[in-house]
C-alpha cells in the first residue's frame, strides 16, 4: 500500500473503506405552528447517507453505480471528489486523500453533473474553456489542439462559438464534458451525464465515453438513471441502497444477487392450461403454447429435467429477467427484500 | 503566480464579454452610477455648506473622506459585491462544486472571478474627488504621503473585502445572507464621514469592532497630512488580522459545505 497524498503509479486507483457519511437533517411539521416550533426550537435528527462502503477500482475501469434517488450515490461521488468531507473511513483517489483537495489530485479527477453546469451561460463554450485552460496551466497551442481533437471525439464543431444559452441540451452536455476532459483527467466521476437527452444525444454521449476511456484508459465512475448507460459502458456495477453497498461485481451476477429466480420460457407442441405447472414454479404468462415459468435457481436443473420430460416441448430457453426490470422493481420498492 | 495572473486575465475579460451580451443593461448601470454619485455629494452639501464645518473637519477636507468613499464604494460594485453574491448562488445552486475542483485557489476565485465594469468610472469620479478636493483643502502632495496613502486605501479595501467576504461566506450554513450584507452595506454608508463627527462610542465602535475608520478617514488623514502614526499601525494590523481570520474562516466554512445535492 502507498503513503497517503503521494502520487506514485498504483495498481488501484480508487479505493475506499469503511465510508460512511452522516447528516443533520432538520425536522419541521408544516403549518404555521410547525414553522415557529422549527424557528425556537430546531429539532435534528442524524440521517446515514452513506454507511460503511467498502470497494476498490483499478486504472481504466468503467464502473456503474446504480441506486434510487436518495440512496447514497451522489455523497459518495462527492466524497471520492473531495467535495464532501466523510464522517468516518477511508477514501484514496490516484494515490490522495480527496479532501485535501490538492491540485495535483484536482488535476487528475474530473466531476460532470447532468444537472449542473460550469459554462459561462452568456457566453460561448470556446471562452468557458478559455478559463479552464488557465486554471489548469494549459498552453494556449496545446489547448487548441486538445479542443480539436475532443471536439473531434465529441462531434461538435461550431457549436462552440455560439453562446451556451443558444445550445441544445444535447450540444450543451458535450461542451460540457470538453471542457470537463481539457485538462486530460485520469479519473472520470459521472453524475447522471445523460440525464434529460433523447435517446439519439444519449447514444452519442455513451459512444464518447467508451472511445474515450478506450483512448486514454482513464477510469470512469458513472451514475445513470438510465440502464442502457450502464448495460452499454459498464461491465462491474456498484449497487448502492439506503447507504449501503449490496452488490459489486458484474452486471450479469447483478441479477443473480437480485432476484433468487430464473425464467423460463418454453415452447410447447400442445396447448396447456394454467393447472399443468403447479408444483413448476411461479408461472408468469401462460399463451396458448407459450410459457414463462419463474424457476427458483436452486432448483433449476431439476425442474428442467421435468418439464422436459413431462411436457412435448419444441423449444427451451433460460434467462436472466431483465436487468432494468429487475432495478426498475428494486427501486420502486425502495428496498431490497 | 503567472498561473493566477493568467487567469485573472481571463476570469475579467470574460466576465466583462458577459455583460457586454447586455447593452441595455450596461447602459442603466451606468445611469445609476451616475445617479448615485450626484446624490451622495448632495446629500452632503446638505450636511454642511461651505464654511461649515463637520467634527473639527472643513468642507474640503470632508470632500476628501467623500472620494474616498466613492472610490470604494466604486470598488465594492467592480469586484465585491458582484462576486461575494455570487458565492451565495454557488452554494444555492451548488456550483461551488466546480469551483472547489479547480486546482487553484478557492478564495482567490469567488473573490475575483467577475468583473463590473460599470464601478470602474464611479472609481475614477473617486479618485477626481480625492485630488481635487485635497488640494482645495491645502493639501500637498509629496511621494512619501502618496504611498502611504495608497497603502492605507489598500488597508481599508482589505477590511472591507474580509467583513464583506465573511458575511459571504456564512452563505455555506445559512445559504441567504443577502440580509446581512445589506446591513453591511449600511453600517459601511457611514464611512462617508469622518470619525470624529460621530459621537465619541460610535468612533470606538467604528475604529475596532467594525473599522470603518479605516476605510476612508484615515486615508484621508494621511493624504491631508494629520494622519496619527499610531492609526496606521492599527490599520495594517487590523487588515493582516481582518484578511487572515477572513482566509481561516473560509477554510473553516468548507468543512461544512455540504454541496447543494442534485
Amino acid at each position: 500500500m502507498r503513503v497517503s497524498g503521494c502520487p506514485i503509479w498504483v495498481d488501484v486507483v480508487i479505493e475506499v473503506e469503511q465510508l460512511s457519511k452522516t447528516y443533520q437533517v432538520a425536522d419541521k411539521t408544516p403549518g404555521f405552528v410547525g414553522t415557529l416550533n422549527h424557528f425556537f426550537r430546531r429539532k435534528t435528527h442524524d440521517v446515514q447517507a452513506v454507511s460503511h462502503v467498502s470497494f476498490t477500482i483499478e486504472p481504466g475501469e468503467m464502473v456503474g453505480f446504480l441506486g434510487a434517488n436518495g440512496a447514497g450515490k451522489t455523497t459518495t461521488l462527492k466524497m471520492l471528489c473531495g467535495l464532501i468531507h466523510p464522517s468516518a473511513g477511508m477514501v484514496h483517489v490516484a494515490g490522495y486523500v480527496p479532501q485535501r483537495r490538492q491540485a495535483a489530485f484536482l488535476k487528475q479527477i474530473t466531476l460532470v453533473m447532468g444537472q449542473k453546469q460550469q459554462l459561462i451561460w452568456d457566453l460561448p463554450p470556446l471562452d468557458s474553456l478559455s478559463v479552464n485552460a488557465a486554471v489548469y496551466g494549459i498552453g494556449e497551442k496545446e489547448a487548441r489542439y486538445r479542443i480539436n481533437e475532443l471536439a473531434e471525439m465529441l462531434e461538435i464543431g461550431e457549436e462552440l462559438t455560439r453562446p451556451v444559452r443558444k445550445l441544445s441540451l444535447g450540444q450543451r452536455m458535450k461542451a460540457e464534458l470538453l471542457a470537463a476532459l481539457l485538462h486530460r483527467p485520469s479519473v472520470l466521476f459521472l453524475d447522471e451525464p445523460t440525464l434529460g437527452l433523447d435517446v439519439n444525444a444519449q447514444a452519442r454521449v455513451r459512444r464518447f465515453l467508451a472511445e474515450y476511456n478506450r483512448q486514454t484508459g482513464a477510469t470512469v465512475l458513472l451514475t445513470s438513471h438510465y440502464m442502457a448507460d450502464i448495460t452499454a459502458l459498464c461491465s462491474r456495477v456498484l449497487l448502492i441502497d439506503q447507504g449501503e453497498l449490496i452488490h459489486d461485481g458484474g452486471l450479469d451476477e447483478l441479477a443473480a444477487s437480485l432476484s433468487p429466480f430464473r425464467q423460463v420460457r418454453l415452447e410447447l407442441n400442445r396447448s396447456a392450461s394454467p393447472e399443468d405447472f403447479v408444483g413448476y414454479g411461479e408461472l408468469e404468462a401462460l399463451d396458448d403454447r407459450a410459457v414463462r415459468l419463474l424457476v427458483s435457481r436452486s432448483e433449476l436443473t431439476v425442474v428442467v429435467a421435468r418439464l422436459l420430460a413431462n411436457f412435448d416441448v419444441l423449444d427451451l430457453e433460460v434467462n436472466d429477467p431483465p436487468i432494468d426490470e429487475l432495478i426498475g422493481s428494486l427501486f420502486r420498492k425502495g428496498r431490497v427484500v | 503566480m503567472g498561473r493566477y495572473l493568467l487567469s485573472l486575465q481571463r476570469f475579467w475579460a470574460t466576465a466583462l464579454a458577459g455583460q457586454l451580451e447586455y447593452q441595455a443593461n450596461m447602459l442603466i448601470d451606468l445611469l445609476a452610477m451616475v445617479g448615485s454619485l450626484a446624490g451622495s455629494i448632495f446629500v452632503l452639501s446638505l450636511f454642511f455648506g461651505q464654511g461649515r464645518e463637520l467634527g473639527g473637519w472643513s468642507w474640503e477636507a470632508a470632500l476628501v473622506v467623500q472620494g474616498i468613499y466613492t472610490f470604494l464604494d466604486g470598488v465594492s460594485s467592480t469586484w465585491l459585491r458582484p462576486n461575494l453574491s455570487a458565492i451565495v448562488t454557488h452554494v444555492r445552486e451548488g456550483t461551488l462544486d466546480f469551483v472547489l475542483l479547480k486546482p487553484i485557489d478557492s478564495q482567490f476565485w469567488v473573490s475575483l472571478r467577475i468583473m463590473a465594469p460599470a464601478g470602474l468610472p464611479e472609481m475614477g469620479l473617486g479618485l477626481v474627488l480625492i485630488v481635487w478636493a485635497a488640494s482645495r483643502a491645502g493639501a500637498s502632495f509629496s511621494l512619501g504621503t502618496l504611498l502611504v496613502a495608497v497603502l492605507m486605501l489598500c488597508v481599508g479595501g482589505v477590511i472591507l473585502y474580509a467583513l464583506w467576504f465573511v458575511i459571504a461566506a456564512t452563505s455555506i450554513w445559512f445559504v441567504k445572507t443577502w440580509n446581512a450584507t445589506e446591513v453591511l452595506r449600511a453600517v459601511l454608508a457611514s464611512g462617508r464621514f469622518p470619525v470624529s463627527a460621530y459621537p465619541p462610542t460610535l468612533r470606538l465602535v467604528f475604529t475596532l469592532v467594525l473599522p470603518v475608520a479605516f476605510l476612508t478617514t484615515v486615508p484621508a488623514e494621511v493624504i491631508l497630512g494629520r494622519a496619527a502614526m499610531q492609526m496606521l499601525v492599527l490599520g495594517l494590523f487590523l487588515a493582516v488580522i481582518f484578511f487572515v481570520g477572513s482566509r481561516a474562516f473560509w477554510l473553516f466554512a468548507l468543512r461544512y459545505y455540504t454541496s447543494a445535492s442534485s
